[in-house]
């Protein structure tokens, strides 16, 4: 195990992180009003618990998770609950939020109590990480405590934390990385504590030097922790390519980490849980990188869950030239936005504002078959091919080139020379062919 | 009220482009004209130009005949203009230029759909058609330093005189002046220094991969030494000959008409080495190159079908995806 780990394919946009990689991260203004999604995970959306006019604390569970794969919500400050209604939310949906009015207390939740990872046990760390509400936090947001079941035939023998953050723009993890190290291992420990697993890594890309050097000697006192880095190139960051660059397994197609005795956490999400272990504080706060062209001052802000976007703009100086293009995330996979009034959730990892100039697109031309997306495929896709399938309507062609296998990093669409939709198409076409299954079934 | 687009991701794009793409061709392309011109006179630069002009004004006139977007601006025209006139005898008449070009956009390029969806190299398929209708005008050679105007004379190429097919007995020219470009044959091919060059700029800008053109090169290198009757050094001579060096590097290269994966390129190459080689020492002609190529072209499809790169995760027994 050494450095420069990588995998086949990928590509090099520019990182564009100088604008933010050296700024400390700072506490953003906890605003008047937050509107917090009763669904900031993948699987069902809580029940609230609370009522228009209830008083609320700090920390307080505010939504109760339906089924297993679901994790529970709180309030990120002390107030009164306003309304519970329909709100837009930074990935395309609209939902039901709990908009709180902030007293300026932050009259913290009794229930909260600090523990040690010492005297807790497996399962008592696994409830405390479900009942804090952590879900996945390098964006897909998946509940951890789900992540952390893995079911019994399932051996995990490999804890890996991705520290990648490979991109563009987004310096969240990195700072986090220079500034609590502690935290990030301390949560590393928790994990491996609860799966029972005694081998981890930290994968970090070598364009971040400084937080190899910060997490190596943090680790150095661990046991069983190797920091380990990896050739900077997009999607580095991405599950399967980061389990293969570091042990060389294949998650198999259709298959997840647990299948080949992984298990993949962003560095966020440990440094979450062990907030939540050591203080019992639940997840109600989370670094945003806010950059781009456009905003006046670049910044990593520490920002509570359900300040609205125009809020964290405002607190970096608004902007000096007006914005084409608002993203949540990051350029690659990020979600362009048609509002400001839009919360910040547990998986918004950025806010990006980008000027006419960057938010340019070439036009679409013909496809000259070059097969450079087929050369930058991270899963060694055909990405003209299924293009030009999904663009037909033959979706079942497109199934049988195995569009399902496609992890959407966007790849195919930054190279093609023609700039052609290949990855809107291809997005189009598993939609459509899941929809089929579904029907079929 | 503010207005933000919103289009799907990624949000960011490359550099590149089709039309960049197609100008290093070109640039890639002036060195060997430059080493024509000084060779063979500036009447060939008039049959590039007429080529290009051609060219475009085909393509021009079709796509607003068509009523289709005008995509001159790409360059492709440019190329398929200047690589025609590179597959003509230094002593072609203009007209030659013309109707090969007009070929070559209209019926190989645009009748099929346009750029990308031509299933042959459309200067080489318009380079078979126009040798076929004229074959005597495809095949006058004119040595370097005669005027290409007045000389009524043909001379052979280099591979001709190998061959025995014509001027039995002449003199085989010398290394150096195959390498620098002092024999007889087309505008574009004879100097391989000069294609070498800009093949090296195409490769240094990846526009081009090593695959095709080396295994091509190496294939015909290999069989040529084996089966043919001129030994090693025969075999290493004739590399620079019949335009290998601008099919390896300009022709065969050319994407639509390309396997997309790399085990289909190297597939491709040897193919086109394999022809090559078979055509030059048995075949009637005594250069291949063309026909080897067009060949492999309308074979890529399936190529592409039967060499899909191995999937990430690929589980042998199928598995559903859940």
């Amino acid at each position: 195990m050494g450095n420069n780990l990588s995998f086949a394919g990928g590509i090099h946009p520019p990182h564009s992180k100088y604008c933010t990689e050296g700024k400390k991260v700072e506490l953003c203004r906890v605003p008047d009003i937050v509107r917090i999604p009763l669904q900031q995970h993948m699987g069902a959306p809580c029940e609230a618990l609370v009522k228009p006019g209830d008083k609320v604390k700090l920390g307080q569970k505010i939504g109760r998770p339906k089924g297993f794969v679901s994790a529970p919500v709180h309030s990120s400050v002390s107030g009164i609950v306003q309304s519970i209604e329909a709100a837009d939310q930074p990935n395309g949906t609209r939902g039901l939020a709990v908009v709180i009015r902030n007293d300026g207390e932050d009259t913290p939740e009794e229930s909260m109590r600090p523990g040690k990872l010492e005297q807790l046990s497996a399962e008592e760390l696994k409830d405390i990480v479900m009942e804090s509400g952590i879900v996945g936090m390098g964006g897909a947001a998946f509940p951890t405590h789900v992540k952390l079941s893995p079911p019994p035939e399932k051996t995990i023998d490999t804890v890996i934390l991705n520290g990648a953050e490979c991109e563009p723009f987004l310096t969240c993890d990195t700072r986090l990385m220079l500034e609590n190290p502690e935290d990030i291992l301390y949560g590393l420990k928790v994990i491996m504590k609860i799966l029972g697993v005694s081998n981890a890594y930290i994968g970090i890309e070598d364009n971040k030097p400084e937080a190899v050097r910060t997490m190596s000697s943090a680790a150095e006192k661990e046991t069983g922790v190797q920091v380990v880095g990896l050739r900077t190139k997009y999607p580095q960051g991405a599950e399967k390519q980061l389990i293969y660059a570091i042990t060389g397994r294949q998650v198999p197609s259709g298959g997840l980490p647990m299948d080949i005795g992984a298990v993949v956490n962003n560095v966020g999400t440990a440094a979450a849980i062990a907030h939540a272990v050591r203080t019992g504080e639940p997840l109600i706060q989370r670094i945003v990188t806010v950059s781009g062209g456009a905003v006046s001052e670049p910044k990593n802000l520490l920002v509570r869950i359900g300040t609205s976007f125009r809020d964290v703009i405002d607190f970096c100086g608004g902007w000096e030239e007006e914005p084409a293009k608002i993203i949540s995330g990051g350029p690659m996979m990020g979600i362009a936005q048609h509002t400001l009034d839009v919360p910040v959730t547990k998986g918004t990892s950025g806010i990006l504002l980008f000027t006419e100039k960057e938010a340019a697109m070439p036009e679409a031309s013909n496809c000259i078959r070059c097969g450079r997306c087929v050369s930058v495929c991270p899963i060694h896709l055909m990405p003209l091919f299924l293009s030009a399938q999904s663009l037909k309507g033959n979706y079942e062609e497109a199934d049988k080139l195995h569009a399902l296998d496609c992890i959407e990093c966007g790849s195919c669409s930054f190279i093609c020379p023609a700039a052609r939709p290949l990855l809107q198409s291809i997005c189009v076409a598993k939609k459509e062919i899941l929809a089929a299954r579904k029907r079929n079934a | 009220m503010n207005l933000f687009t919103v289009s799907s991701s990624p949000h960011i794009r490359s550099k590149e482009s089709t039309s960049r793409i197609m100008l290093d061709v070109v640039i890639a392309l002036i060195p060997a004209g430059i080493a024509s011109v000084y060779f063979y006179g500036v009447g060939v630069l008039w049959i590039m130009l007429v080529s290009i002009g051609s060219a475009v004004l085909t393509e021009y006139l079709l796509q607003k005949f068509m009523k289709k977007p005008v995509t001159i601006d790409d360059f492709s025209a440019v190329v398929t203009g200047l690589l025609l006139a590179y597959n003509l005898p230094s002593g072609a008449p203009w007209w030659l230029a013309v109707i090969g070009s007009v070929v070559a956009i209209a019926l190989v390029k645009h009748v099929f759909g346009g750029l990308g969806h031509n299933f042959m190299n459309p200067a080489l398929a318009a380079r078979a058609i126009l040798l076929a209708a004229w074959p005597v005008r495809m095949t006058s050679w004119v040595l370097p330093g005669a005027d290409a105007a007045t000389s009524a004379t043909t001379s052979a190429t280099p591979l001709a005189i190998l061959k025995g097919t014509e001027a039995v007995g002449a003199q085989l020219p010398s290394f150096m002046d195959v390498f620098l470009g002092n024999i007889g044959g087309t505008i574009g091919e004879v100097s391989s220094i000069a294609l070498l060059i800009g093949a090296a700029y195409l490769l240094a800008r990846k526009v081009i991969g090593w695959r095709i053109p080396l295994t091509y090169i190496a294939t015909t290198f290999v069989l040529t030494a084996l089966l043919g009757e001129d030994g090693l050094y025969g075999a290493f001579y004739q590399i620079f000959l019949g335009g290998l060096i601008l099919g390896a590097f300009y022709m065969a290269t050319d994407y639509s008409t390309s396997p997309v994966t790399p085990k289909g390129q190297i597939i491709m190459g040897i193919g086109c080495g394999v022809l090559t080689a078979i055509i030059r020492i048995y075949g009637g002609y005594p250069e291949g190159v063309s026909y080897s190529i067009l060949l492999m072209n309308v074979v890529t499809p399936l190529i592409d079908k039967y060499t899909m790169p191995k999937r990430f995760g690929e589980v042998k027994a199928h598995v559903r995806n859940r």
